[in-house]
């Protein structure tokens, strides 16, 4: 969001306004009363658009602040409730530009993209007037020194006025880039104020997950649990990778690919049998024990959307007979938990010796099924009975 | 044939003392692969005992392709010491270095990619991964931890950002066999791409056709589909992962996620379709496809 984007700036010396976060439109009238002046009231959601969406109002007084924060607080931003509102200095912008660094992934490199023409709209700018959208490369192992910063801000035609602030910038910019792990760092609109003052207004930092679990402990902060879907909250407490989908079909699965492929078989399946789909991603790894299988389909089984669950795994390094024992443990645990039709389809290492202890166990909710495509046929069949 | 990988592979093991090292390196010896010893600093100058064979563990991987022969490093240390161990194997002059580790932060790998690029990579290192299964060369030898017991050797090459859909692909077609199999790792940047593997397996005189799978995500599905088009001649069957994936969702695999309208199933289904990759819907589909082929040559 804007705001913790802009602590991530001030942290690395970017020049911008933190301003205020509140969760209530009288805390909103006291940040307005502290600031004095115009101030800019702006709803704080991870979503683009939100000037458009109504979400960002100039205030004169406080009690307009007031005003505005109730009308923003509570609404909804492309499906994402407003539960915060950032209450600024209204500083308005003699230019404005657009600068950003990211992760150019199909060029293996970095990326810097800067604009002094239009900030807010760059992506009308790139279609309109490509050539002043300025693309420079910058390599992961020599990074953005000076010399650097003083050739982005060459290449994008910093005006006179802000140049050497802009250099300072982009060197900031490039230490939050790098130093907090993100995969883009981007200021819009990045604006030249009264005075010829340099400012990030307004900014959006993605950060790369993997890097977070890894360096950056401090990151945790910047999730926003309420935003987030209950069972995927879940979910993510008891470790499992899960992704909550709009269907009708559980799925749980090892290894990203085959689960992502099961869900596309699944959905395809699903055009003779309702149109049903599938309720969601969960890829438990390698090594499905039966606590992983039983947290796993805990998660599943609380969707209220779900009607029936497709387990598809493919013995690779875990044999079938771990697999087909994680399951019959998943029962046990959960007994009358467990409500809903199960279709297994097992394949790989050990797949004998793994089905015959399904057979054996001969539960009334559990059908096995050989084949992916067919075991998708059946749970998508008992997800429209 | 094969590519990157045969019986004359020489491999170490960079992590060989770890849970991960261990458990995967006895499956490698087990597989017939010549694994000739393992590289952790601390324990430098002691041995392991892995499937009844014993292992010198070397302090760096330098002494250890100095003793050994080594000519490939399979990387199995955590994500946190991934980018020195990758470095330290370029600097020795690996000649192919598989990143078996998920979880390795993407600008590590960015930098790691960077110096590939540089002088400093005089040896011409070749990487692949990270996040990746690895390469098998079924019968010759196993870089990673495809289980080698899928699939015996045979005339399809198979490239894929999916590990568990290199397995179940590997399963579907494995009367017929595989040249070599690779998994190229489902991680925003990686090393060998798919393009790298079509050009391998183009010259590989045992490779009759080639199965690529693709995933949701960046673009180089559709990069590959330019390629094939001018420079691949020998079949290619396709398949794509995640057309039922929700727009800014990150789908397992740290790279899987459709951005926007770009990395979609659907436009990488598209592209490989107008090149005259035949694409599968599901993997049991695609597996048909690639035995249609193999039938006519």
């Amino acid at each position: 969001m804007e705001y913790q984007a802009k602590e991530l700036f001030a942290k690395h010396g970017v020049a911008t306004t933190l301003g205020v976060v509140v969760e209530t439109a009288e805390a909103a009238k006291a940040a307005a009363e502290q600031i004095g002046g115009v101030t800019v009231i702006k709803a704080q959601v991870k979503a683009g658009g939100r000037g458009k969406a109504g979400g960002v109002k100039l205030a004169k007084t406080a009690d307009e602040a007031f005003e505005h924060a109730s009308n923003i607080l509570g609404m909804e931003i492309k499906g994402l409730t407003v539960n915060r509102v950032l209450v600024t200095p209204a500083t308005p912008p003699e230019e404005e530009y657009y600068f950003s660094f990211l992760l150019d992934r199909a060029n293996r490199q970095y990326l810097c993209i800067a604009s002094v023409e239009g900030g807010v709209e760059i992506e009308e700018v790139a279609k309109t007037n490509p050539d002043a959208v300025k693309q420079i490369p910058v390599d992961p192992g020599t990074g953005v020194d000076e010399a650097k910063a003083r050739e982005i801000a060459t290449e994008a035609k910093f005006p006179e006025a802000v140049f050497e602030q802009a250099v300072v910038m982009i060197q900031a910019l490039y230490a939050t880039f790098v130093e907090e792990d993100a995969t883009l760092v981007e200021v819009n609109p990045l604006a030249r104020l009264a005075g010829d003052k340099l400012e990030a207004l307004d900014g959006k930092v993605s950060l790369d997950d993997n890097a977070s679990e890894v360096r950056h402990p401090d990151h945790e902060q910047f999730e926003i649990r309420e935003e987030a879907d209950p069972l995927e909250a879940k979910a993510k407490d008891k470790g499992l990778n899960y992704v909550k989908l709009d269907g009708q079909v559980g799925i749980i699965g090892n290894g990203a690919g085959l689960v992502m492929s099961t869900l596309d078989v699944v959905a395809y399946a699903g055009e003779a049998h309702g149109g049903v789909k599938p309720a969601n991603f969960l890829d438990i790894g390698g090594g499905a024990n039966a606590q992983v299988m039983a947290d796993g389909l805990d998660v599943i089984l609380n969707d209220p959307q779900v009607k029936s669950v497709f387990v598809n795994v493919f013995g690779g390094i875990t044999a079938c007979d771990e697999v087909a024992n994680g399951i019959k443990g998943a029962l046990e645990i959960l007994g009358d938990e467990a409500s809903k039709p199960l279709v297994v389809r097992l394949d790989g290492n050990n797949v004998e010796k793994g089905r015959a202890i399904l057979d054996e166990l001969n539960h009334p909710l559990v059908t096995q099924v050989d084949t992916m495509d067919g075991a998708a046929d059946k749970a998508a069949e008992l997800a429209n009975a | 044939m094969s590519i990157y990988l045969n019986k004359d592979s020489k491999i170490i093991v960079q992590g060989i003392t770890g849970g991960m090292g261990s458990k995967h390196t006895t499956l490698m010896i087990e597989s017939g692969s010549n694994i000739v010893g393992g590289v952790n600093a601390r324990k430098a100058g002691t041995t392991v005992e892995l499937a009844g064979t014993t292992q010198p563990v070397f302090g760096t991987v330098e002494e250890a392709m100095k003793e050994t022969g080594a000519d490939v490093s399979v990387v199995f240390v955590p994500p946190a010491f991934t980018k020195d161990a990758c470095i330290e194997a370029i600097d020795a002059g690996i000649g192919l270095l598989v990143v078996i580790t998920e979880g390795v932060p993407v600008q590590d790998t960015a930098e790691v990619w960077s110096y590939l690029q540089s002088e400093a990579n005089h040896a011409g290192t070749r990487m692949i991964g990270p996040n990746c299964p690895g390469i098998i060369t079924p019968g010759e030898s196993l870089a990673g931890i495809t289980p080698h017991t899928i699939a015996g050797t045979g005339p399809i090459g198979l490239v894929s950002k999916s590990g568990t859909l290199t397995y179940q692909m590997m399963y579907e077609l494995r009367d017929y066999g595989f040249s070599t199999a690779i998994g190229i790792g489902g991680d925003p940047v990686i090393g060998t791409t798919h393009i790298d593997a079509l050009a391998a397996f183009e010259a590989d005189p045992d490779t009759k056709a080639i199965v690529m799978i693709g995933e949701i995500g960046g673009d180089a599905e559709e990069r590959a589909a330019a390629y094939i088009k001018d420079n691949v001649t020998k079949p290619v069957v396709g398949y794509v992962a995640g057309f039922t994936a929700p727009e800014g969702k990150t789908m397992g695999h740290a790279g899987a996620i459709v951005s926007g309208s770009s990395g979609t199933a659907q436009a990488k289904k598209e592209a490989l379709e107008a090149v005259g990759v035949k694409v599968g819907k599901t993997p049991s589909e695609t597996a048909a496809l690639m035995r249609e082929i193999l039938e006519t040559l």
